[in-house]
């Protein structure tokens, strides 16, 4: 009895650590343990020369917001860490789940979420229901960022 | 939080009247112009380098001009606007009476044109509509601006608070996340300002041209990848109508320049 109780307990804890945000179409799940996402969204390691050239891409929007070591170009945020020595400071997986879902981190983060579709508010007409980065392109700028060490 | 701290919250709140946490105490306010670097503020200074200046000429001459099947000119029923078009424009949008609802500049024009010229309405960003809207707003310049003490206005200047606070789009940003929290940093290298609206219409480097308040709220609007209000809704009012309110006692600069 008290064997089943555990069981069911660990059964709905799994099922809630199933982030609502990857039930929209098309998203594939992802199970958040402790404070981060330990394996890949697509079962895959991912290619840091293509997650570099990711976080230098204007569309994909980190560089608004972050600097890092990019000596290539002048036009880096500030209003956020720079990056370099993140993979230091960050496992993997933290890198991952903050990337999915920085929210998880700092409820009033401005950093947005990455890998979610619903929850949000007047989204363009051509961004509506699709996530901001795919899951490959998550899993490239992780492998990249686990490469900034100081 | 701790108890104490909860308090000392409560009281700053309660010590600063209708501040909410994040806004601008008003003498901290600064224009988008003490975020420009040397060589934009010599266009916004000197008159004739100031490209916004030509849409103020053209503005100045389609205020005498005739039109509309009542033939009637702006100047036929307000004379000289160097008189009767001073402070106007830091009164804006203004509540109107028949409408029920605030106006901008802009539609307050149309609305003149459509009662009282007999004309077709100007479109939004027009070269011509931009022109009268400068050549009147150029007519507060340096006045302080009073839009929203009408008490009548004060139900959408919340709205517009509301919406200016509202997170929204793909990246789940609202306007305060950044004009009220992060002003003096920078996006991808630009220095991210206030938000005082101040100098509108302007004459925006990047644009090559003039463009409206509206304009500028609409590409924020795209910016954070959310669907952008069109031309003349009431949301796009209301948020014009906050940042004015919000602006309040900052002195009128049309036409400025911004980069
Ligand atoms: C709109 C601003 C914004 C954007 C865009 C943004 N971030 Fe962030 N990021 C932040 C802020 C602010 C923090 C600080 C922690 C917090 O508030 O969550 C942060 C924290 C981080 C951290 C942890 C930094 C550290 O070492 O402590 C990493 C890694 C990171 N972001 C990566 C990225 C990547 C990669 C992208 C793009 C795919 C990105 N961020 C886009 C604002 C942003
Ligand atoms: C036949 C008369 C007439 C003409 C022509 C006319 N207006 Fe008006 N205007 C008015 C009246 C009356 C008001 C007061 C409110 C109303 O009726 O719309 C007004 C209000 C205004 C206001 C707001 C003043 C305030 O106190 O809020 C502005 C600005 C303005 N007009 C600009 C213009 C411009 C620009 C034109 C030409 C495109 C123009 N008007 C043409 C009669 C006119």
């Amino acid at each position: 009895m008290a064997r089943s109780t555990v069981h069911i307990a660990a059964l709905i804890a799994a099922s809630l650590a199933f982030v609502p945000g990857a039930r929209a179409e098309g998203l594939v799940p992802y199970k958040i343990i402790s404070d981060g996402i330990p394996e890949s969204l697509t079962g895959s390691p991912g290619d840091a020369v293509r997650g570099r050239a990711l976080v230098l891409a204007r569309t994909t929007t980190c560089i608004l917001c972050h600097s890092g070591p990019f000596p290539e170009t002048r036009f880096q945020g500030d209003l956020a860490p720079d990056l370099t020595g993140a993979g230091n400071r960050w496992s993997v997986g933290q890198l991952r789940l903050r990337l999915v879902d920085a929210s998880h981190f700092n409820p009033e983060t401005i950093m947005p979420s990455y890998y979610r579709a619903d929850g949000l508010v007047r989204v363009g007409r051509n961004f509506a229901g699709k996530p901001i980065l795919s899951a490959t392109e998550i899993e490239d700028i992780v492998a990249y960022l686990a490469t900034l060490r100081d | 939080m701790s108890f104490w701290r909860a308090i000392a919250v409560v009281a700053f709140l309660v010590t600063v009247p209708g501040l909410l946490a994040g806004e601008i105490p008003s003498d901290a306010r600064r224009s988008g112009y003490s975020f420009m670097g040397p060589e934009t503020r010599a266009i916004q200074d000197d008159d004739t380098s100031n490209p916004g200046m030509l849409f103020v000429l053209d503005g100045e001459a389609l205020w005498a001009k005739k039109t509309g099947s009542a033939g009637k000119a702006c100047a036929d029923c307000h004379g000289d606007a160097r008189n009767s078009m001073k402070g106007i424009a830091a009164r804006y949008p203004a509540f109107d009476k028949t409408l029920g609802r605030p106006v901008t500049l802009d539609q307050r024009i149309n609305l003149c044109r459509a009662d009282h010229q007999q004309a077709t309405p100007l479109p939004y960003e027009s070269r011509d509509l931009l022109a009268l809207s400068a050549f009147v707003a150029q007519q507060s310049r340096g006045v302080a601006i009073t839009a929203g003490d009408d008490p009548q206005a004060k139900p959408f200047v919340e709205q517009g608070r509301n919406l200016f606070m509202q997170r929204e789009g793909q990246l789940n940003l609202a306007c305060t996340n950044c004009h009220d929290d992060n002003f003096d940093k920078h996006l991808a290298g630009a220095p991210i300002t206030q938000a005082q609206p101040t100098g509108y219409p302007l004459y925006r480097l990047e644009w090559q041209t003039l463009g409206s308040l509206e304009r500028r709220l609409r590409s924020c609007m795209a910016g954070v990848r959310a669907q952008a209000y069109d031309y003349g809704a009431p949301e796009l009012v209301a948020l014009e109508l906050y940042l004015m309110s919000r602006a309040r006692g900052m002195p009128m600069e049309t036409p400025a320049v911004r980069p």
